[in-house]
């Protein structure tokens, strides 16, 4: 599903590379946490993974695309099939929560009449029923984050990609969201997860990729924050 | 819904921008304006040309105190020169005649010069009006010639003052569009600063470049257009107000403009306009978006 071959990431006027010759496969159905300090490299993984950046060397196969030689008018389709979490939410505030998920719909030429089918649906699998028509600023952080969880998978992405998702939660809200994730992971969505919270990753109990200074230094199934 | 969508977000971010936009479309209404009179200006001048170069003659004025012989000889190089299509002679009456013609409305001047006043000439047309030169080095040379004048000189001085007008119009158009261009630009940012975070997530849920970039573009053009139009609507006003009112006689003498010219501007001056604030708003994003 997802393979990184040999992948450096060094950016401009960077000393040092952010990843440093990487390589990690993860297969279709996954839940992976990569997890290291501040600056490890982890959140560039991410990046090169919806290719918003591309590797200085290596090679990048997501959903059996080589993303790296992938021509720069096919990235918007290529993305459609990634789900995307952050830490910041990153929600219109001038929308509802209905608004917000349709809109990632109706951009990608959805008809309004598929968004009333589909949105609603979505919302509730979140646990926001009977919230849809609340702006952003009157609904709590855990529930912003689920708008953002929804309006990811609304498109049933095979991927679903998280920066920190909890990074702005208190911990009660942030096992919430870790049950929503794990909940869409069991549909057979990939998750992978980028977090330096200990606590969810050791209650979790899945994949940790450990990078440090962006290289791998540990990749442990079942894994403990450590 | 896509189309009604981007129409929108069209009308929407023109309006955010109320103040902007205005100056964006008085710039480019000025720009189109001076580039559509100087169009019509070649195209005028040209016709000019065709018209008046079929017309022209070479005069050659005879001396008052002109002898039979002398009148004669002239007269016969005239007819031997291989460069001549036609020619014909005016007498003192005849040019006294046409004289009082050309100021019949000024009656007291007509009445202060007789037909002494006026020289004898003969009216030649060249097969070429370009061999003017070597056509008067062929007569000059005959007793009793008081000057030989080209109407195509003449013509020419008004022809570059035509041109020195066409090229300042330009130069004031280009200037314009500069001021245009840089207001689209800028208008483009702001619209682009004002609507980061829906094009942020629109970026990140798959929407596609031309989606993404078409309301931004589409309001570049929409402005170009209005200034399209305001521009055109100028000219037509110009030219019905002056030319055809207040100038009417100095329109006489250029030969009219025709009105099917005219419309012409409409999708010249719309094209450019919208063609150019196009190209920038898309050359302006691809700084600005990064899609």
């Amino acid at each position: 599903m997802i393979q990184l071959e040999n992948v450096t990431k060094t950016y401009p006027k960077a000393s040092r590379p952010s990843l440093d010759d990487v390589s990690v496969g993860i297969e279709k159905g996954e839940f992976v946490f990569f997890i290291g300090p501040s600056g490890s490299g982890k959140s560039t993984i991410i990046k090169l993974l919806l290719h918003e950046v591309s590797p200085s060397r290596g090679k990048v196969v997501v959903n059996s695309k080589d993303v790296t030689t992938m021509r720069s008018w096919k990235i918007p389709h290529f993305r459609r099939s990634i789900g995307c979490v952050f830490q910041d939410f990153r929600l219109l505030p001038n929308r509802t929560a209905y608004e917000n998920v349709a809109f990632a719909l109706e951009v990608i030429g959805k008809t309004k009449a598929v968004a009333r089918r589909v949105v609603p649906e979505v919302l509730e699998l979140v646990g926001l029923g009977g919230k849809e028509h609340r702006y952003p600023h009157e609904l709590s952080g855990g529930e912003q984050q689920r708008v953002a969880v929804a309006r990811a998978f609304v498109n049933r992405p095979l991927i679903l990609l998280a920066d920190e998702p909890t990074g702005n939660l208190d911990p009660d809200t942030s096992i919430e969201i870790m049950r929503l994730l794990d909940r869409i992971n069991r549909t057979g969505t990939t998750v992978v997860m980028v977090t330096h919270d200990s606590n969810i990753v050791n209650q979790m109990r899945r994949r940790v990729i450990e990078i440090e200074s962006g290289r791998i230094v540990r990749d442990q199934a079942r894994g403990v924050y450590g | 819904m896509r189309f009604k969508y981007v129409l929108n977000e069209v009308l929407v971010g023109l309006w955010r921008n109320v103040t902007m936009t205005i100056a964006m479309i008085i710039t480019m209404s000025v720009s189109l304006t001076m580039l559509g009179a100087s169009v019509l200006m070649y195209m005028q001048v040209d016709q000019m040309k065709n018209y008046y170069y079929g017309e022209i003659e070479v005069s050659i004025f005879l001396r008052e105190d002109v002898t039979d012989a002398q009148r004669s000889a002239i007269n016969q190089a005239i007819d031997q020169s291989p460069l001549v299509q036609q020619k014909t002679y005016e007498s003192r009456e005849d040019a006294w005649k046409k004289f009082q013609v050309l100021w019949a409305d000024s009656p007291d001047f007509v009445k202060s010069v007789g037909p002494d006043s006026l020289p004898e000439s003969f009216r030649v047309k060249l097969k070429n009006p370009e061999q003017y030169q070597a056509f008067a080095d062929q007569i000059k040379a005959q007793q009793g010639i008081q000057d030989i004048v080209d109407q195509r000189e003449l013509l020419e001085k008004v022809f570059k003052i035509f041109n020195a007008i066409q090229v300042m119009a330009l130069v004031v158009a280009a200037f314009m569009a500069l001021a245009a261009l840089m207001l689209v630009g800028n208008t483009i940012q702001v619209a682009a600063y004002s609507k980061r975070r829906e094009v942020a997530v629109m970026k990140l849920v798959g929407a596609s470049n031309w989606f993404i970039q078409a309301p931004f573009v589409l309001e570049a053009v929409v402005a170009g257009l209005i200034g399209a139009i305001l521009g055109f609507v100028f000219i037509f006003v110009s030219k019905v107000v002056l030319l055809d009112g207040r100038l009417q006689a100095l329109t006489n003498v250029l030969t009219p403009i025709p009105d099917g010219n005219v419309w012409l501007m409409l999708p010249l001056l719309a094209g450019v306009g919208a063609g150019v604030s196009a190209i920038t708003a898309w050359i302006t994003l691809r700084f600005y978006l990064k899609v």
